[in-house]
């Protein structure tokens, strides 16, 4: 009994710090719909400057609360600088584009970060007069953990009397509801839009600086605490603070009781619970339903017309281009070395796989923020084929786009029922229960439950876990540079026109006509269900052939394939490129991989792709395909006239 | 270019609708052309853009890849430690006659992005070996690459046992203690403990924990039959959930703990179980918990008592040592860590490879790597020709704090050659070459 009441309590303790991250998390959604990825680089920040304030004016128990309550409001201003010299320039992008230049800021967040505080963990001091423990029931627990349960609450009270009685509480109510509406009635969206991401980054840097005694502060933080900081508020119901409340309690508990029972449960947990909460609750636990919410931001896209001729002669010089470059190579291999060959094969690899991804993403409507799932899934696919069947290549090759079609299909149905951010969580729940499946060799820990194991009684390998499976190279005759180069190009360029065939289709005008309005589409008779289904299916397959371009490039395959971070690179690539064009994800593929590796030899790195980021997204609100719409690209024919840039 | 402004000039009066039908139907050969054009200007560009590769190299260059960006507190006293070497050689007149040049790029902790980091240094930079990484997947990649591009990779902190074993292969040579020969040690001293009969372990949810337990596990039911293992927990990797796992553990009551966490998890931890009394009348046995770039940062709280493996670079007294103490101490006005011995004797392993292949082909490369012995500020080492495998040992010893700061006492050097399989199993484990 004291053993659970002791466990309980730590759990609420624990929760504490993502309650108030994904609060203000969700508060930030609600009003301006921006999904903020800084968000958990703010936690860190908060972390940070929490702990040099401690260490200056910490040694007593108020000046310790009071650097905790200044490191929030430090961090509640960084967010305002943020929403003012950044996102406010372009909330009239398409939906989501805003996550990128947020993506922009993680990057220039983490060098900055390194440079001021270095690379050391910085282990946080203890709290004055909290330091030691109190007994309950004969059992110790850290008297710091009373004061985090006693946090959430507090902070949840304030937040509903701001919320419930000022105005500028019913302001931001009004505008979660109905933005629209409260803007048509004379209010400025501009400062409600500032205060409320001053409120959001503070609560996030209020996480980060309550945290310190249980921690402290390092580099990693930021990526660590974002996923779960979404999965609670997923699983709360977007915007609502409530919600938020209950799913980090929920979480609390049962992360301190999962891992007393299942210790190996640890990864996917909270994404199992998430995938389950959605499934039958599909916006959450306190959640409104999305179609109530959804705001169409941005002009409605153009339809689809086929390519202006200018456009058809470039697309065309670069595939010339692209065919030539290794009769180049071997004629002048100082000209084009065996690294070109090598970018080129990895950009063409990223550029199927955002096509893939913006296949259903654009015409689709459906964000995927797991599609790395059917990249990496469809890789393992072809590599346990070469592994255990001794398969060749140029069979094994062909398993990796079953595979990931087989997966979407599977993933797909729980999907596509969802829409919106709703639908986008689910497809990462998915992808996070695949990568910890194969991270932690799932199916060689069932073998051995059934008595079949390697030396010393250890699970066999069947993944790999995180060791991967390694030597996996194609066939001798595929095995050159060139030869690979050739496969790579013809095999994501004839996939590229397979799929905008598909989207010229009446298929894709279905597709599209799902996505701008469910209910004509659905009044008109089509079965909307079926056609994402079999679009997110068709999506994965062509992941998957990127997933196994990638392998037989590589000659091993990690967990990391599947990770979140793969997932939100395609996604960032997308909309990098630009949304709303079928070039867009091509575009933005190649911009992103090139200027990875351009940057990447240098120190520093991050902090000037985030920058570039930022400045090409203040410059092309439209993504980098948005350039054809702009004054220059029309006088250069690449749009037609009456396609105005917005 | 002309024939189109004209062409579009005399169009002027034409109406738009009609111009831009005749636009779409273009015909084909006009397509075409633009499209060559185009493709020669950007061939052209491309041309220019790569220009820059040298024409002979005068140096013997060294690729370095490592997680810079990701783990920056263990990857840059890594590369503080090589640099070091490198100058200390070159002001030494070099290798064979030419001066040594360390290239560094940052692999992002990405399997993926190693190997392509591998294949520009080879190409565009024209390296004769990669030496580096850290992370256990990373290492294994570039295993592969070396594998099958038969070039040479000099891992050198990666620990995961497959490097050398399932995935070894005659290119690929490590030089830091592996998973397996780190925990042999542990579990070796702890078996000494009689009264540690229940054991318990927590490690981060990922290879390199497994193994550690798997290891530690095996080695000590050998030498101690008696023992139980009665339960382990698994974190996620820098994600620890620490008070719960406290209490997790402190449910399982054990006689002894055997901890594999590290970095933030390891502070957590350290704390959690101060606070909630678990380590109290306890053993304790921290893998790497004694190197300085795990217990630095816990400062005064580091934990007291424990038996871990580590680097006590403030006591070892030895000639050697003292000479690299100073120099680096010097150059990089800091102390060094682990990974700082680790960059430096790799370093010294290459330029005694080189003496000792007196080429850069890299087939006499890999010849003369294999059984290579030289001397390193920690003593001996020597690459097996067996598994590749280097017998650089650890220090093994106590925690304990001294002036608010964990040190390591009673500690001594454990010889990496003493702490293998036998040959017989190293064989078996390595399987076909």
């Amino acid at each position: 009994m004291a053993d659970f009441i002791v466990s309980l309590l730590t759990g609420l303790s624990s929760a504490a710090a993502m309650f108030l991250v994904a609060s203000g998390l969700s508060i930030i959604f609600g009003v301006t719909r921006i999904v903020n990825f800084a968000h958990g680089s703010f936690y860190m920040l908060g972390a940070y400057i929490g702990y040099t304030l401690v260490q200056t004016i910490g040694s007593t128990g108020i000046g310790f609360w009071a650097a905790v309550l200044i490191a929030a409001v430090a961090v509640g201003l960084i967010g305002v600088v943020m929403e003012i010299l950044l996102l406010r320039r372009i909330y009239k992008a398409p939906e989501l584009f805003q996550l990128i230049a947020t993506f922009g800021v993680i990057l220039v967040i983490q060098d900055v970060t390194l440079w001021v505080w270095g690379p050391e963990d910085l282990v946080g001091p203890q709290a004055p007069g909290l330091k030691g423990a109190v007994i309950i029931l004969g059992k110790p627990l850290p008297e710091y953990d009373l004061a985090l349960i006693a946090i959430s609450p507090l902070v949840l009270v304030g937040l509903w009397a701001l919320f419930k009685l000022t105005r500028w509480g019913t302001l931001v109510r009004a505008a979660t509801q109905d933005r629209q509406m409260v803007a048509a009635l004379g209010v400025n969206q501009r400062w409600l839009f500032t205060g409320v991401l001053f409120l959001g980054s503070a609560l996030a840097g209020l996480g980060g600086a309550v945290q310190i005694p249980k921690g402290g502060a390092d580099l990693l933080m930021d990526f660590n605490i974002l996923a779960a900081a979404f999965v609670v508020v997923v699983v709360g119901g977007m915007g609502s603070i409530f919600g938020a409340f209950w799913a980090a309690l929920l979480f609390g508990i049962l992360q301190t009781f999962g891992i007393q029972i299942l210790p190996n449960s640890t990864l996917v947990l909270m994404f199992l619970v998430m995938a389950v909460v959605l499934i039958f609750r599909p916006w959450g636990l306190l959640g409104i339903p999305e179609s109530v919410l959804q705001i169409p931001s941005g002009p409605p896209e153009q339809p689809l017309r086929p390519a202006l001729p200018r456009v058809r002669a470039l697309a065309g010089a670069a595939c010339a281009l692209l065919l030539v470059l290794p009769i180049v190579h071997l004629v002048f291999p100082e000209v084009v070395g065996t690294f070109t060959l090598v970018l080129v094969i990895e950009i063409m690899v990223f550029v199927l796989f955002a096509a893939a991804l913006h296949f259903i993403m654009g015409p689709g409507g459906m964000v995927s923020f797991g599609h790395a799932a059917y990249f990496g899934g469809g890789a393992y696919a072809a590599a346990l084929l070469v592994k255990f069947a001794d398969a060749p290549f140029e069979l094994a090759f062909w398993a990796a786009p079953v595979g990931g079609a087989l997966l979407a299909f599977l993933f797909g149905w729980f999907c596509v029922r969802l829409s919106g951010v709703y639908f986008a969580m689910l497809t990462l729940a998915f992808a996070q229960i695949a990568w910890a499946f194969v991270f932690q060799d799932m199916p060689g820990s069932v073998l051995k439950t059934f008595g079949i194991a390697g030396d010393f009684g250890a699970p066999l390998k069947i993944t790999g876990g995180d060791d991967g499976l390694n030597d996996i190279w194609p066939s001798q005759w595929a095995s050159t540079r060139v030869a690979y180069y050739y496969i790579t190009v013809g095999l994501s360029v004839a996939a590229l026109m397979i799929m905008r065939r598909i989207l010229y289709a009446p298929f894709g005008y279905t597709l599209r006509a799902g996505r701008d309005s469910p209910l004509r589409a659905a009044a008109i008779g089509i079965d909307l269900t079926r056609h994402r289904w079999l679009a997110f299916a068709i999506s994965g397959a062509f992941t998957g052939l990127a997933g196994s371009l990638f392998l037989f490039s590589k000659g091993s395959i990690f967990p990391t394939t599947l990770e979140i971070a793969r997932s939100f690179d395609a996604l960032l690539m997308v909309l990098f490129g630009g949304v709303q064009s079928l070039f867009g994800p091509i575009f933005g593929a190649a911009a992103l991989t090139w200027l990875n590796d351009l940057f990447s030899v240098l120190s520093y790195w991050r902090f000037l792709l985030g920058v570039t980021i930022i400045a090409l997204v203040l410059l092309l609100p439209q993504g980098l395909a948005g350039f054809a719409g702009t004054r220059l690209g029309r006088r250069l024919r690449l749009s037609r006239p009456e396609e105005m840039a917005t | 270019m002309v024939a189109r402004l004209e062409s579009n000039s005399s169009n002027r009066r034409v109406p738009r609708e009609i111009l831009a039908y005749r636009e779409e139907k273009m015909r084909p050969f006009k397509a075409l052309l633009t499209a060559i054009g185009a493709a020669g200007v950007i061939a052209a560009g491309i041309t220019v853009g790569s220009g820059s590769v040298s024409a002979e190299a005068e140096t013997i260059r060294i690729g370095d890849i490592n997680s810079y960006t990701r783990l920056p507190a263990h990857t840059i006293p890594y590369r503080q430690g090589a640099i070091l070497a490198i100058e200390e050689i070159n002001s030494a007149g070099g290798v064979l006659g030419r001066e040594l040049e360390f290239i560094s790029h940052d692999d992002q902790g990405k399997p993926g992005e190693a190997v392509k980091v591998a294949e520009r240094l080879f190409d565009r930079d024209e390296v004769v070996l990669i030496s580096g990484s850290l992370f256990s997947h990373v290492g294994l990649a570039l295993t592969a690459y070396a594998k099958q591009t038969q070039q040479l990779y000099i891992a050198a902190e990666p620990l995961a046992d497959a490097l050398v074993w399932a995935q070894g292969n005659r290119y690929t040579f490590r030089l830091r203690p592996s998973t397996y020969m780190q925990a042999a040690m542990l579990a070796a001293e702890a078996a000494k403990d009689e009264g540690a009969k229940r054991w318990a372990t927590i490690a981060p949810n990922y290879a390199y924990g497994k193994d550690a337990v798997a290891a530690f596990q095996r080695v000590l039911t050998e030498l101690r039959p008696d023992v139980e293992f009665v339960g382990s927990q698994w974190p996620a990797l820098f994600k620890i959930d620490a008070g719960a796992e406290v209490e997790a553990l402190k449910r399982l009551e054990p006689d002894a703990i055997y901890n594999v966490t590290f970095g933030s998890d390891l502070a957590k931890f350290a704390r959690e179980g101060r606070l909630r009394g678990l380590f109290e009348g306890r053993l304790m046995v921290g893998l790497l918990t004694g190197e300085p770039e795990y217990i630095d940062p816990l400062k005064d709280e580091a934990p007291e008592g424990w038996l871990v493996t580590g680097y006590p670079w403030y006591d070892i007294e030895t000639p050697a040592h003292d000479a690299f103490l100073a120099a680096y101490q010097q150059r990089w006005d800091d102390y060094p860590r682990i990974g700082s011995v680790v960059g430096y004797n790799t370093m010294l392993a290459i330029e005694a490879m080189l003496e000792r292949a007196g080429s850069t082909d890299t087939e006499k490369m890999v010849d003369a790597m294999e059984g290579l012995s030289f001397e390193a500020p920690t003593g001996p080492i020597t690459f097996r020709a067996i598994d590749h495998q280097a017998t650089m040992g650890a220090y093994v010893g106590w925690t304990t704090l001294r002036d608010g700061q964990g040190v390591m006492v009673d500690w001594k050097y454990l010889d990496g050659a003493d702490y293998l399989p036998s040959d017989d199993e190293v064989r078996k484990l390595r399987g076909g070459d």
